[in-house]
C-alpha cells in the first residue's frame, strides 16, 4: 500500500511511443501537502511526465512504473477509472490555455457548466460561484468577461480562465503545467498566491510545472531538474537553488533575468547556455548534457554518470561544489 | 532622436455587445491618448499588465488597425496619407515577432517557404532565395532548417525562424511582442542576446513589449508603462525600478519574484501588488 502521507509516488516512470522514450525512469514522492517544482528545457519529458501520471498520453504513447496515489496505482487503471478521478483527486492546468477554450462558447458558459458537472449546482449558483471565481483571479470587470467569446479577451485573461475552471473543484493534487508563463507578472503573483492558498486550504498537494526559476523557489519547497528525459537534480528547493551541483542547473539559474541579477549595462548579455537540447532520438553518449557542458571531460563523453546523494542529489560526473561557481 | 515611428494621441475603442436589444450603444476605449516614439537605432521597452493595451498597440503600429482617434506616422507620414507604394513601403520597413511562434508560422508551409512567402508579397527587389540563407544564418540555424517544417522545432527554435522572417525584408523597426515569454529560460537568454545583437549590428530600432520588467530593463534603454490604455510612466529602466512614480510602475516592480524572496519565504508576500489594480482608468472604461 502506498503510504497514506504521501499524495504521489512516482517509480521508475518510463513514457514513450515505440520510436522515442520520452520519460526515462523518473522516481519522486511529493508527501501530502507538499509542492514539487519540476523544472527543465522544453523536450525534456516534464509535460509527458505529468500526462503520463494524468492517463491523458496521445494515441500511441504508453507508460511503464508505478504512480501510488490514494490508494490505487494509477498506472493499472482504466480509461473510464481515471476519467472518474480527473478533476475530483486530481486536476491538471494545462500549458495551452487557447486549445482548451471553446472559442465559439462565451467564457462564461464554459466555466459554469464545469461547476455544474462537477459540483451539481444550479444555473444561478454556478454563475455566482463563477463571479467569485473571476473575483478571485483577479479579472477585472467579471460581467463583461463572463459574457465574452475567448477572442474578446487578452492572451492573459484567458490564461487565468483556464485556472480558474481548474481550481473550481478544489483537487487533491493539483498538476500545474506552466501555468502563468503567460501571465503578467503582477497578475502572476497574484495567481500564485490564490493557488498557494487553495493548495494550503485542502491540505493538497502540487506539482508546479515551470520554466521560471523565482516562481519555484516561491511557491515549492522541492525542486527535480529534468534533462533529455531524466531527473538530473533534485532536493529540497533552497539546497537545490543555493548551491546547485548539476552543471546544467547552474547554467538554468545563471541564465534567468532576475532581480537579482540584473544588468543596466547597454553592452551587456546574459549567461545563456549555448546549444540546445538534443533531440530524444539522438542522445549524445554519456551525460546527455555534456555537448553543451563546459566542464564536460573524457568520462562525461562515454559514461552515464548515477544519480547520488540524499535529500539533494545529483547526476554529474563533477558536481558542483561552491554556489553557482564555474569550473 | 527624431521619432521613426510613433503614436501620437491614439485613441481606439471596441464596439461592446448592447445590454439590451434598443439598449444605448456602448464601447470599451482600450487606448486613451496613447503618445509613443521609437528612433532610429534605438531600442525601447513596453511594459503593462494583461489587458493594459500593448498588443492593441502593437496593431496600430502594423497599420493593421486605424485608431478612432489620433495619429500613427511613421519617418514624419501619416499612415492615412500614404499612397499604395508608400504604404508597401511601411509594411516592409516595420515587422513583428509575436509571442507564440508556434500559432505565428504555417504549419503546412516549409520553413524556407515561410520565409519566402513575405519577400515575396512585399516585393523585395533581392535575390529571395539568398537572403533567406543569410537570415536563417543571423539567427543562428543552418540552411537545412529551411526544408524543414514548424513541427519538428523547439519553440526557441520557432522563435528564431520567426525572427529571421522578420530581418528577411530587411525592416528599419522590429516590433516584438513578448518574444521570450513562451520559451524556455535558458532559451529566453539566447533569443533576448540574439535580440540586442541584431539592434546593435543592424542599427534596427526595437519596441520590445513584456509584462516581465527585469525582461525589458535588460535590453532596452528606455521604458514606457501602460495602464489602462494610458502611458502612465516613461523612463530609463533603473529609475523605473529605483524611483517607481505610477502606481502601475511600483506594482510591476513590487510584483517581480526574486529568488531571494521566494528562497526566505516571502516570495508571495503581499506588497503594493496585493491591492487589485483596477485604476481609476479601468473604473472609467466601458462607459
Ligand atoms: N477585438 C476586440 N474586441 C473587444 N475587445 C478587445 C478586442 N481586442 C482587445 N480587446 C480588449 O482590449 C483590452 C486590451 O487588450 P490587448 O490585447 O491590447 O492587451 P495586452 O496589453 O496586449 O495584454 P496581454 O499582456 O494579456 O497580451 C483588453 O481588455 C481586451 O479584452
Ligand atoms: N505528440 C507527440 N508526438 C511525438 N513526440 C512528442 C509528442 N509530444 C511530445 N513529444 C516528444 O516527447 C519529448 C518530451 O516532451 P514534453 O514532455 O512535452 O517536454 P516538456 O514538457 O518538458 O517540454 C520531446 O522530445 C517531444 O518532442
Ligand atoms: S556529468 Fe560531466 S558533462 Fe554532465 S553535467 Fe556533469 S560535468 Fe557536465
Ligand atoms: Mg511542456
Ligand atoms: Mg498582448
Amino acid at each position: 500500500m502506498s503510504g497514506a502521507d504521501n499524495a504521489i509516488e512516482v517509480r521508475d516512470l518510463f513514457v514513450g511511443n515505440g520510436d522515442l522514450t520520452a520519460v526515462q525512469g523518473v522516481s519522486f514522492t511529493i508527501p501530502a501537502g507538499g509542492r514539487m517544482g519540476l523544472v527543465g528545457e522544453s523536450g525534456s519529458g516534464k509535460s509527458m511526465t505529468a500526462l503520463g501520471i494524468m492517463g491523458l498520453l496521445p494515441a500511441g504513447w504508453h507508460v511503464r512504473g508505478s504512480v501510488r496515489h490514494d490508494g490505487v496505482d494509477l498506472v493499472g487503471q482504466s480509461d473510464r477509472q481515471m476519467s472518474k478521478r480527473r478533476g475530483r483527486t486530481i486536476s491538471m492546468v494545462f500549458q495551452d490555455p487557447l486549445s482548451a477554450l471553446d472559442p465559439v462558447r462565451r467564457v462564461g458558459r464554459q466555466v459554469t457548466s464545469i461547476l455544474r458537472r462537477h459540483l451539481d449546482l444550479s444555473a444561478a449558483e454556478a454563475e455566482r460561484q463563477a463571479l467569485d471565481l473571476f473575483a478571485q483571479i483577479n479579472l477585472p470587470e467579471p460581467a463583461r468577461i463572463l459574457r465574452a467569446y475567448p477572442h474578446e479577451l487578452s492572451g492573459g485573461q484567458r490564461q487565468r480562465i483556464m485556472i480558474a475552471m481548474a481550481l473550481a473543484c478544489y483537487p487533491q493534487l493539483i498538476i500545474a503545467d506552466e501555468p502563468t508563463t503567460a501571465l503578467d507578472v503582477t497578475v502572476q503573483k497574484q495567481v500564485l498566491r490564490i493557488l498557494d492558498a487553495a493548495v494550503r486550504e485542502r491540505g493538497s498537494a502540487l506539482l508546479m510545472i515551470t520554466h521560471n526559476l523565482p516562481i519555484i523557489a516561491a511557491i515549492c519547497d522541492s525542486v527535480a531538474v529534468m534533462y533529455a528525459g531524466r531527473i538530473v537534480e533534485a532536493g529540497p528547493v533552497a539546497q537545490v537553488f543555493r548551491t546547485p551541483r548539476h552543471r546544467y542547473t547552474q547554467g538554468l539559474l545563471r541564465s534567468q533575468p532576475t532581480m537579482d541579477n540584473i544588468s543596466f549595462d547597454a553592452g551587456a548579455r546574459l549567461p545563456a547556455i549555448p546549444g540546445m537540447v538534443p533531440p530524444l532520438t539522438d542522445l549524445p553518449p554519456g551525460c546527455p548534457f555534456h555537448p553543451r557542458c563546459a566542464a564536460a571531460s573524457a568520462l562525461c563523453r562515454t559514461r552515464m554518470p548515477p544519480f547520488e546523494g540524499a535529500p539533494h542529489g545529483a547526476a554529474c560526473w563533477h558536481p558542483a561544489d561552491g554556489a553557482g561557481e564555474a569550473p | 532622436m527624431t521619432p521613426l515611428l510613433e503614436l501620437d494621441a491614439v485613441t481606439q475603442a471596441y464596439p461592446l455587445p448592447r445590454d439590451r436589444l434598443f439598449g444605448p450603444r456602448r464601447s470599451l476605449t482600450v487606448l486613451d491618448g496613447v503618445d509613443f516614439a521609437v528612433g532610429e537605432g534605438e531600442a525601447v521597452g513596453l511594459v503593462g499588465e494583461s489587458g493594459a493595451g500593448k498588443t492593441t498597440m502593437t496593431r496600430a503600429m502594423l497599420g493593421m488597425e486605424t485608431p478612432r482617434g489620433g495619429a500613427v506616422r511613421f519617418d514624419g507620414r501619416d499612415l492615412r496619407e500614404m499612397g499604395p507604394d508608400e504604404r508597401r513601403a511601411f509594411r516592409r520597413a516595420v515587422q513583428v515577432v509575436m509571442q507564440n511562434p508556434r500559432s505565428s508560422l504555417d504549419p503546412r508551409m516549409s520553413v524556407g517557404r515561410s520565409l519566402l512567402e513575405p519577400l515575396r508579397a512585399l516585393g523585395v527587389a533581392e535575390d529571395h532565395a539568398a537572403r533567406v540563407r543569410e537570415v536563417i544564418g543571423q539567427v543562428g540555424l543552418t540552411e537545412s532548417a529551411l526544408a524543414r517544417y514548424p513541427h519538428e522545432f523547439s519553440g526557441g527554435q520557432l522563435q528564431r525562424i520567426a525572427i529571421a522572417r522578420a530581418l528577411a525584408p530587411r525592416p528599419r523597426v522590429l516590433i516584438a511582442d513578448e518574444p521570450v515569454s513562451a520559451l524556455d529560460v535558458s532559451i529566453q537568454a539566447q533569443v533576448l542576446n540574439l535580440l540586442k545583437d541584431l539592434v546593435d549590428e543592424l542599427g534596427l530600432s526595437m519596441v520590445l513589449i513584456a509584462h516581465d520588467l527585469a525582461v525589458v530593463a535588460y535590453s532596452t534603454s528606455r521604458v514606457s508603462v501602460i495602464a489602462g490604455g494610458r502611458i502612465v510612466e516613461q523612463g530609463a529602466p533603473r529609475d523605473l525600478f529605483v524611483h517607481p512614480e505610477a502606481e502601475a510602475t511600483r506594482n510591476l516592480v513590487d510584483a517581480v519574484l526574486t529568488m531571494e524572496d521566494g528562497l526566505a519565504g516571502r516570495g508571495l508576500a503581499a506588497g503594493a501588488a496585493a491591492t487589485p489594480p483596477v485604476t481609476s482608468h479601468q473604473a472609467r472604461r466601458g462607459r
